[in-house]
């Protein structure tokens, strides 16, 4: 029988499960404060999942104000944070809407699908702001490279991204690779899209206009992923537990593809009142946020959902999280247009209920009313933690094990650095990941100015004056274990920065911020820091927070991941045929680091290597890395700079190398005076990046640098011909005088060779052979 | 006026904007064509662009043969007109026997997209005729069912009669029989390619600009034509 709001009131003592859905004690009575009754299951069902961790933000909503209160003034934000993504305003009428998501949970219990349906997830919601998607970027975060869940989970990542990103036309621009043992058993797949539409196009999330039509369209309604979100997102593992599977969604991206054009058709047929994607809480999240953030009422029929299968029950109906679909506001004058449309991309649509101004949510199912809330306190008045947080015990001896030459012993002759060297470039961590992203589309559009592994992934916007964006996430959660404060603020200056060598200026930010459980005050402490380093340098900088994620409980048992905060970071450029690649060109061009390098190896990839992790993080200098940032755009605007590249993990030493493989070319290199070969090459100090100055622009260069107080010391100059002089005649070579010689072959065989040793396949070599290039 | 090429779209079509992109650049009139149109809107010359076509989830492209637009083109290319199929279109044409043989599943299981050299094998088609015979060109190949396959009787024929337009360089990148990335059928005028030279049409997004020529070559042939 079905419970409904009659039955509710007539039998309030029914023993109902709350605490398998996830909810506590105090959590439901004040269900029944609200309702002034039980609630039937149906409103059980609702309520548990949008209080759920996922959904509700209960736990991270005190710290996440931060980013409203402490935002920067600008005139570039169109649409703040609350919305479904941020909207950033990019000149010549252009707006922007970006976001990042986590899809852990289910990536973990099935790879594949968990992380298809992170892509599709992403873009449904940047479709739901009026904006067509440009491109997508998954950060992925492993456990050790060569432990078997890894070697589980990864490829099943990689192809289930591919083979929904490929398929929905979507190019894959970057994002990361990042191995580290803190992520076994919960590895992280985020998920970021970015879309672009005309100011006039922007569309929100809410239901105005009483007796406006609600129609839900997309997919049929199914069993899959219900309880997705309140069950896997927001419990810990146990190994113990009954088998998930059947809680992670099926995503198709061919239907996900029609969507995007059915729905971008009928916004800009003028069709839509408000709209709304459907994610995680499925059609009890779109009905409820939708009313709650328009008149304040809707009238449901639940009966007229398209079902996939017949035997759904209410309360499953309103779970579900089957992927693409969609809920529309729609006037009746323009119902059968919308319809009309729907049926020239053949995705199915049906009208479940209307916009009222009653204040409440009611819902039926074939004449029983089932649910029947006040919407705000099922979306948005959700309960709220101050949860306890302490600095973790162990933190002091952490930060005290400062990685000194004493404490790990540092390669001092030549021939330590050159390998050095190798050992860095051909650590998973550093290996070249074309394994990966050479089985993603990346050309799809025809508008990817640059893609991964440029330190930026770059689109143009607009074919006729060449406007574009650039984005990038980063974070080195090993810095944010020892410092959280600062590892999140080095997260989003090292994606600050890489938007800025590449050319376009930073204008706003995006997070995905993965931890463990928020139960432990110790996670809280590292999540509490994160978001305010986060907040204050977002406010130093001057970009805002757009929007962004939340991911608790990445943890097994008692062990969490490290502190994880991914920064993505936004730029524009005003025209793409300015933007800066990493690649060299120019034999005789001058090779510059920008910015000062310091003994800092605490976190850095080297100190990884040799299984040391201990010391404070490298020291966070934001007017530095303002003042880098200005200067890398002028100097890609002024056309002074042929090549450039960030300096982060690894150091020097690593980024030249990236940047003679990227561009098959040698170069030669000294260590400049007064430091340390060994720190020169590879210490991970901040506000640094390599410049490529042809010989005409140096002097305007150098100039430039002076004037504004920015160190810029040449060390270097490419030269493809040093084969000859050093013993390999007809190749490539970088030579570090009077350290080491390396040709770019021995070089890109160690660096192409570790991924498909660990994960198979031999074909999958994104650069064309030699003979192309010796053309 | 320029010629005007049709470029259908499928649901599930990717690459159709990137194809009328090209066909522009090269100096043609790009004409959207429906699956569903039951016209043919007078265009001189047809590309099926890349893509998915109702997601592909039976055989690549074999569904999108059986689409109204789709028994136009078959009738028009079986009396000379140009058709050019692009990774997915090379699929269509191969399911609607418009070419012999087939495509399927990369010998390394993998979806692969890279930087692809080719050598172009015939000049004596529409689609081809402003390369040099035996040039090499690079553009971007992206595939998860690119590996041609067909019996040694056709491959043999194919080879005799001047029909493989292009054969990948270098490592071969899905396991394709003999090498094989583009055919013709025997008149020349309908072409397969796997790789797209529709994304290598602009140094700022393709590798380089080895692709136009394809599009040129169409144009060239249609002021030619009577």
């Amino acid at each position: 029988m079905i419970d409904s709001v009659n039955i509710a009131r007539e039998s309030p003592d029914t023993e109902q499960p709350w605490a398998d859905l996830g909810l506590k004690q105090d959590e439901y009575e004040s269900i029944k404060e609200i309702l002034g009754r039980r609630p039937t299951s149906s409103e059980l069902a609702m309520y548990s999942v949008m209080w759920s961790e996922h959904c509700s933000y209960k736990s991270s909503k005190v710290h996440l104000r931060q980013f409203g209160d402490k935002a920067p003034k600008t005139d570039a934000l169109l649409v703040g944070i609350g919305e479904n993504a941020g909207v950033v305003d990019i000149g010549d009428g252009w707006a922007v809407t970006f976001k990042v998501e986590s899809h852990n949970h289910p990536s973990y219990v099935e790879p594949y699908q968990g992380a298809a349906t992170g892509i599709g997830g992403i873009v449904r919601d940047i479709i739901s702001m009026g904006a067509r998607p440009l491109a997508v970027m998954d950060p992925l975060r492993f456990g050790a490279a060569d432990a078997p869940d890894t070697r589980r989970v990864l490829p099943g990542v990689v192809a289930g991204i591919g083979g929904y990103g490929n398929c929905l036309g979507l190019p894959n621009i970057g994002g990361e690779l990042v191995f580290d043992e803190s992520y076994a058993g919960n590895p992280l797949v985020n998920a970021l899209c970015v879309g672009s539409m005309k100011h006039e196009d922007i569309h929100l999330a809410s239901a105005k206009g009483v007796d406006n039509l609600v129609v839900l369209y997309g997919a049929r309604t199914g069993g899959d992923g219900i309880g997705g979100v309140s069950v896997l997102a927001s419990e810990t593992f146990d190994a113990n537990g009954p088998a998930k599977r059947p809680s992670v969604q099926v995503g198709d991206p061919f239907m996900e593809k029609l969507l995007i054009e059915a729905t971008l058709e009928v916004l800009h047929a003028g069709l839509v009142e408000g709209i709304q994607d459907l994610g995680g809480a499925g059609i009890s999240c779109a009905t409820s946020e939708l009313a709650s953030n328009g008149e304040g009422g809707m009238q449901v029929y639940l009966d007229r959902v398209l079902l996939r299968d017949a035997s759904l029950s209410p309360e499953e109906i309103l779970m579900s999280e089957s992927q693409e679909r969609m809920c529309a506001v729609v006037t009746p004058e323009k119902i059968d247009a919308f319809m009309q449309l729907c049926k020239k991309w053949e995705v199915e649509a049906v009208v479940i209920g209307e916009v009222t101004d009653t204040g409440r949510l009611v819902i039926d199912w074939y004449g029983d009313t089932i649910v029947d809330v006040p919407p705000r306190s099922v979306a948005h008045d959700g309960p709220v933690y101050e949860r306890p947080f302490h600095r973790p015990s162990w933190q002091d001896a952490l930060q005290a094990d400062t990685p000194t030459g004493e404490r790990l012993p540092r390669p001092s002759t030549p021939d330590a650095l050159k390998h050095t060297l190798l050992d860095l470039i051909s650590s998973p961590n550093l290996a070249s990941k074309s394994w990966v992203t050479s089985q993603y589309d990346r050309y799809v559009l025809g508008n990817t100015i640059l893609a991964q592994p440029e330190d930026a992934g770059m689109i143009r916007v607009d074919e006729e004056s060449g406007l574009g964006v650039a984005i990038s996430t980063d974070c080195n959660s090993r810095f944010a274990k020892l410092d959280p404060y600062a590892g999140a603020q080095l997260a989003l200056v090292e994606s600050y920065r890489n938007i800025s060598v590449a050319g376009a200026k930073p204008l706003a930010v995006t997070n995905c911020l993965n931890f463990g459980s928020p139960e432990d005050p110790e996670v809280m402490w590292q999540f509490a820091q994160a978001t305010t380093g986060l907040a204050d340098a977002c406010l130093e900088l001057g970009i805002p927070v757009t929007g962004g994620n939340v991911s608790f409980y990445n943890q097994t048992g008692e062990n969490a991941i490290s502190p994880t905060p991914v920064v993505g970071v936004l730029g524009v450029i005003n025209n793409v045929e300015h933007r800066t690649p990493m690649a060299w060109a120019g034999d005789g061009d001058l090779i510059y680091i920008l910015g000062d390098t310091a003994d800092e190896f605490a976190g850095s990839e080297w100190a990884h290597l040799q299984g040391h992790l201990g010391g404070l993080p490298p020291k966070v200098d934001l007017p530095a890395e303002k003042l880098l940032s200005e200067i890398m755009v002028a100097a890609s605007h002024e056309g002074m700079i042929t090549a450039a590249h960030d300096v982060s993990d690894g150091g020097v030493g690593v980024a030249v190398t990236e940047m003679a493989l990227r561009a098959n070319i040698g170069a030669r290199f000294w260590i400049p005076e007064n430091i340390d070969p060994f720190v020169f090459l590879f210490s991970e100090s901040t506000a640094r990046a390599i410049a490529v100055i042809p010989g005409t622009e140096e002097l305007r260069f150098s100039e430039m640098c002076a004037a504004r107080g920015m160190r810029a010391t040449r060390f270097g100059v490419v030269d493809s011909g040093l084969g000859v002089n050093s013993g390999h005649p007809g190749e490539q070579v970088i030579v570090c005088d009077s350290q080491f010689t390396l040709t770019i072959d021995q070089l890109r065989e160690v660096n192409e060779a570790t991924l498909p040793a660990l994960f198979g396949g031999e074909k999958c070599s994104a650069q064309v052979s030699e003979s192309y290039w010796d053309q | 006026m320029s010629a005007r090429i049709g470029v259908v779209t499928f649901p599930g079509s990717l690459d159709d904007v990137d194809a009328a992109r090209a066909i522009r650049i090269a100096g043609g009139t790009a004409v959207a064509l429906w699956h569903g149109d039951t016209d043919l809107h007078g265009v001189d010359a047809v590309v099926l662009p890349g893509g998915f076509s109702y997601g592909d989830y039976l055989r690549c492209g074999a569904i999108a043969k059986f689409a109204p637009v789709m028994s136009l083109v078959i009738d028009k290319a079986q009396v000379g007109l140009p058709v050019l199929g692009i990774c997915n279109g090379f699929q269509i044409l191969c399911e609607s026997r418009l070419l012999p043989g087939a495509l399927t599943r990369n010998d390394h299981q993998h979806f692969i997209c890279r930087d692809q050299r080719l050598r172009i094998e015939s000049t004596d088609t529409p689609w081809t005729m402003d390369f040099a015979l035996g040039q090499e060109i690079v553009i971007p190949l992206k595939n998860g069912e690119g590996g041609y396959v067909a019996s040694e009787v056709v491959l043999d024929e194919l080879f005799a009669e001047n029909r493989v337009i292009a054969t990948y360089q270098g490592e071969n990148p899905n396991g394709s029989y003999r090498n094989v990335a583009g055919i013709s059928n025997k008149a020349g005028n309908v072409v397969g390619l796997m790789p797209h030279p529709e994304h290598a049409v602009e140094l700022l997004t393709g590798p380089t600009i080895d692709g136009v020529p394809f599009f040129t070559s169409v144009l060239k042939s249609l002021i030619g034509a009577p």
